[in-house]
């Protein structure tokens, strides 16, 4: 690895921003964060991802301090931060709702925090204009939120929260209330914005694209507990669970028992289909329960039987249209549908394959993904 | 279907009429000659000059008005902490009972809330006076302050609170810059409610209201049972266009900021 990739979760010498140490965190009888333990490095963009009540945005307020842990210990740059309140931590949100103060203008709205800090003036102002050039808003600064629209709103929420210049930034679904293409316009600009300012990035989201494009590292999370906390590449290409695999993207699962044979298994996964092969650093023991995960775009489909491993035969069921690519659903004899998806490269050719043509489909043993759980 | 139909024409004349007749009366009768209140004996203007010399009404009306403005405001005071502490406090022991105890006055016979608190003055030995009037009407138009105020809380958006402390504010900072300014217009509703309240009431008053002080619906009152005199038409006429004042002007600053609003979601659309 060369030294200009960022990746300080790789060195055991850096020190983590932020460190979760044991964190539990119970409501009445409910347990919201069950024991996790979670590093965090300076100038990261890190996401939090999973369905809603799975507990990230109960993390992201613990960080903030608008929630103690019940157990464990947050520490900051070193410093133990669960009995410091809120207004005397160099962390600042963006909330979900953008929670704007509607009777303040954005200039007043920016200049808030600063306000707070005793700071002279000019200074203030200075820094007032700074943040209102980043997020090219300098035109509405006298107007009130609601003479602002909804794209503008959340860069007035971005720009007040930085205002501080805090260690460290929590985003609370930042997009969610844009659409689509404004969201992923502001994607880019959020990721620009980081790397200027150069400050922590922890953002809450349960938009799996939206934490791919933006992060350096995602943590998926389930029920309270980190399912896996790696970059997007290794999230996607190599998930550590079922659960993970099929959070992240579209993937076909199927369930089989794994025999060793080599640096690869054989997985025998179905009565009158060929076993499969897949490489794998995974240690089972033969004739282990397994799953194999197979993303759709490094399936192939052919009208005649390749010569390669891993082919199933089948019949094409149903074909989606996207425009950029087509999605086939191929079903095998057993019932089991495999999806393969081909990239539409050219205009005008006609589709190589039709409802109900027998096709055959495989993939390279790197390609699949073996699972034991 | 036609909108004003003959029927719909005469509901509402009757309806207007049961609810205006009384009062346009009273008015049409403060501009007689006569000293007579039934007996019309032309135009004049003469019983607001009475008015204006006599010393009584006059008092009264000042008594009415300092304890009008007093009380609300220890009202409007009392009753906004009450609200937000109910609201904001989460499950403390005893919110229940709290929150219920709050709105039990609104219910409390008047006559009842009355002696209780002319009982306890007796008890306390506080002379009666505009300083006890002030306080039975603080009690009683609290309650209806923190409900206007809890009402606007509960739908008030608590990130702000939590923004405001993320941005390095105390929590009384918090409270002060930013949820007060926004449920200002809920605080002052209150506020005018307790002031109507405190103007209007008569038999709170009465139980809490000494020789040294009178408000001006205890004298009405006692005055009108030794007769109704065009005096007190012409002074029932005063206090009705100030109401219509007050709420004409209410209605047109309620419209105008309605107008606003929609000017303001207009040009945000435009340069979305």
């Amino acid at each position: 690895m060369s030294q200009t990739v960022f990746a300080p979760w790789t060195d055991p010498a850096a020190k983590p921003l932020i460190r979760f140490k044991n964190v539990t965190k119970r409501f009445g009888t409910f347990t919201a964060i069950e024991e996790l333990t979670l590093d965090i490095y300076e100038r990261e963009f890190f996401a939090l991802l999973g369905p809603s009540g799975c507990g990230k945005t109960t993390m992201m307020r613990m960080l903030a301090g608008f929630e103690d842990p019940t157990e464990g210990s947050i520490e900051l740059a070193g410093e133990d931060i669960v009995k410091v309140p809120p207004n005397q931590r160099a962390v600042n949100m963006m909330f979900q709702s953008y929670a704007l103060f509607p009777h303040l203008t954005v200039r007043d709205n920016i200049a808030f925090g600063l306000k707070r800090e005793r700071k002279p003036r000019d200074e203030v102002d200075a820094r007032v204009e700074e943040m209102l050039r980043l997020v090219q808003l300098q035109p509405f600064a006298s107007r009130k939120p609601h003479q602002i629209s909804g794209g503008q709103r959340q860069r007035v929420a971005l720009a007040r929260s930085l205002a501080k210049a805090p260690k460290l930034l929590l985003l609370d679904e930042p997009l969610g209330a844009l659409d689509k293409k404004l969201r992923e316009e502001t994607q880019f600009e959020l990721m620009d914005i980081q790397e200027k300012t150069g400050t922590t990035f922890v953002i809450v989201t349960h938009d799996q694209e939206e934490a791919m494009t933006v992060a350096s590292r995602i943590a998926v999370m389930k029920d309270g507990a980190l399912m896996q906390v790696a970059t997007p590449s290794q999230i996607y290409e190599n998930p550590n669970s079922r659960y993970v695999a099929g959070f992240i993207g579209d993937v076909t699962i199927l369930e089989g028992k794994a025999t060793k044979l080599g640096d690869a298994y054989e997985v025998r996964w179905a009565e009158g289909q060929p076993p499969l092969r897949a490489k794998s650093t995974l240690d089972l023991a033969d004739g282990a329960e397994c799953q194999l995960a197979i993303r759709p775009e490094k399936v192939e489909i052919h009208g005649e039987k390749p010569s390669d491993d891993n082919v199933l035969q089948g019949k094409v069921i149903d074909i989606g249209y996207l425009g950029n690519i087509s999605t086939y659903h191929v079903e095998l004899a057993n019932g089991q549908i495999i999806r393969a998806q081909n990239f539409n490269t050219e205009r005008d050719t006609r589709r190589a394959f039709t409802w109900d043509d027998n096709v055959w489909v495989n993939w390279t043993e790197n390609c699949a993904v073996l699972l034991d759980h | 279907m036609s909108r004003l139909s003959p029927f719909n024409v005469v509901s509402l004349t009757l309806g207007f009429a049961f609810l205006y007749l009384p009062m346009l009366i009273l008015i049409v009768y403060s501009f007689n000659e006569s000293q007579l209140v039934t007996v019309w004996a032309g135009f004049s203007t003469k019983w607001y000059g009475e008015l204006a010399r006599n010393e009584a009404f006059l008092d009264a009306a000042w008594v009415t008005l300092r304890v009008a403005f007093f009380s609300s405001t220890i009202a409007t005071v009392l009753g906004t902490m009450a609200a937000y502490v109910l609201v904001r406090g989460g499950r403390f022991f005893g919110r229940t009972l709290f929150s219920g105890m709050i709105y039990a006055p609104l219910v409390m016979p008047e006559v009842i809330t009355g002696l209780s608190l002319l009982l306890l003055f007796i008890g306390l030995g506080l002379d009666r006076g505009i300083l006890t009037i002030v306080l039975a009407h603080t009690t009683f138009s609290m309650c209806y302050v923190s409900v206007v105020v809890s009402s606007r809380l509960v739908t008030f958006d608590r990130s702000l609170e939590e923004a405001a402390l993320d941005l390095g504010c105390s929590p009384a900072e918090a409270f002060r810059l930013v949820t007060l300014p926004i449920i200002a217009p809920a605080v002052i509703s209150g506020w005018l409610l307790a002031f109507t309240l405190s103007l209007d009431d008569l038999v709170i008053a009465s139980f809490t209201a000494g020789p040294s002080a009178t408000t001006l619906p205890i004298k009405i009152f006692s005055a009108v049972r030794l007769g109704v005199t065009p005096e007190i038409n012409a002074l029932s006429t005063i206090m009705i266009g100030i109401v219509t004042v007050g709420v004409i002007i209410a209605s047109i600053s309620t419209k105008r900021a309605r107008v606003k609003a929609e000017a303001d979601e207009r040009m945000a659309q435009r340069t979305a």
